[in-house]
């Protein structure tokens, strides 16, 4: 096998995983944050606007790990630097 | 099918290649800035106010209350810039309903421009607030050995706060245009309807963000009197 091929089979896998992985842990993450704040919202319905402002502003910042593996695997597929620079330099 | 839209290039401006980023961020500035520039000419305080302006009383209010409720703290210093950021962000992101248009904020280098804009306004305000030193104190503030780390923080947060944006409009458009090719006609619309919601989020968040670091940079001071005080009170 040659490195391209070497490099397209490591970049689909790999990423493919990364997503996999790695939006598993958000989703955890998200799903407690939810359901704490459902039951603080059914404790106190007069806090509901805190509340919904606190938990949109924290899910962004867990969904941001899923989101760099988003961008990672995108990186991956699409604008792979080793398969571009292989690319050129079997292009000549 | 391109990962951001630095790589489409619109025209050409003599040697200057005029990408789709630089284009549509020029398109949503001149929206914004002759829109507003078209509704307030005519602004009045009578009972039949315009249309129009009931759009944007109805924005600016929103905006003054989020910031208020965010901070505690009267709206009127970070309304200028936190509101611009958010209009921006949200024009942007709402105009992606048009076809043709690619959102600046799925480029990095908008969404980068825009959060090194909050990393330089946070020891604006800061230093506006409570002075030079007083500022500078804060990096050491639990102690000597915590610099590196205040300082990793406010980098970091600043490169989150950027791929954050990129990365969930970048998804947005990447799954439309993957979902065009396996299912052509219905599903896209249906997910086309979701990015209007998460371009909205995103514009909130991005604004609460950044509310919230500068007014932590701002207040910083505020909460050792606080605390000196139920010391005192502790010790009588």
């Amino acid at each position: 096998m040659d490195n391209l091929t070497l490099i397209g089979i490591a970049s689909i896998f790999t990423a493919g995983i990364t997503i996999a992985i790695g939006s598993i842990a958000p989703a955890l993450g998200e799903a407690r944050a939810l359901a704490q704040a459902l039951s603080a919202l059914a404790q106190q319905p007069d806090e509901a606007n805190t509340i919904i402002r606190t938990l949109f502003v924290g899910m962004a910042m867990v969904e941001s790990t899923a989101i760099y593996c988003f961008v990672v695997t995108m990186i991956l597929i699409f604008a792979n630097p080793f398969w571009n620079f292989f690319l050129s330099r079997a292009g000549g | 099918m391109n990962i951001t839209p630095d790589n489409i290039t619109i025209f050409h401006w003599g040697s200057f290649a005029v990408n789709a980023t630089l284009f549509y961020t020029w398109i949503v500035m001149s929206i914004l800035i002759l829109g507003s520039w078209w509704i307030t000419r005519k602004i009045s305080s009578d009972i039949p106010v315009s249309r129009w302006q009931h759009l944007l009383e109805v924005v600016v209010s929103a905006l003054r209350t989020q910031i208020r409720e965010t901070c505690d703290e009267e709206p009127s210093r970070y309304m200028p810039f936190i509101g611009t950021l958010f209009i921006f962000v949200a024009v942007s992101n709402l105009l992606s309903i048009i076809p043709g248009y690619h959102p600046p904020t799925g480029s990095l280098s908008t969404t980068t421009a825009l959060a090194l804009c909050v990393f330089v306004a946070v020891p604006l305000y800061g230093i506006s607030q409570q002075g030079l030193i007083n500022y500078l104190k804060h990096y050491i503030s639990p102690s000597v050995f915590m610099l590196p780390f205040n300082i990793i923080g406010e980098v970091s947060r600043t490169l989150a706060l950027a791929v954050r944006l990129y990365g969930n409009i970048m998804a947005g458009t990447m799954i439309l245009a993957i979902l065009l090719i396996v299912t052509p006609f219905f599903v896209p619309i249906a997910m086309r309807a979701f990015g209007i919601l998460i371009g909205l989020i995103q514009a909130y968040i991005f604004a609460v963000l950044a509310t919230v670091y500068i007014a932590s940079a701002s207040r910083a001071q505020e909460e050792k009197p606080q605390n000196n005080e139920s010391n005192k009170k502790g010790d009588a």
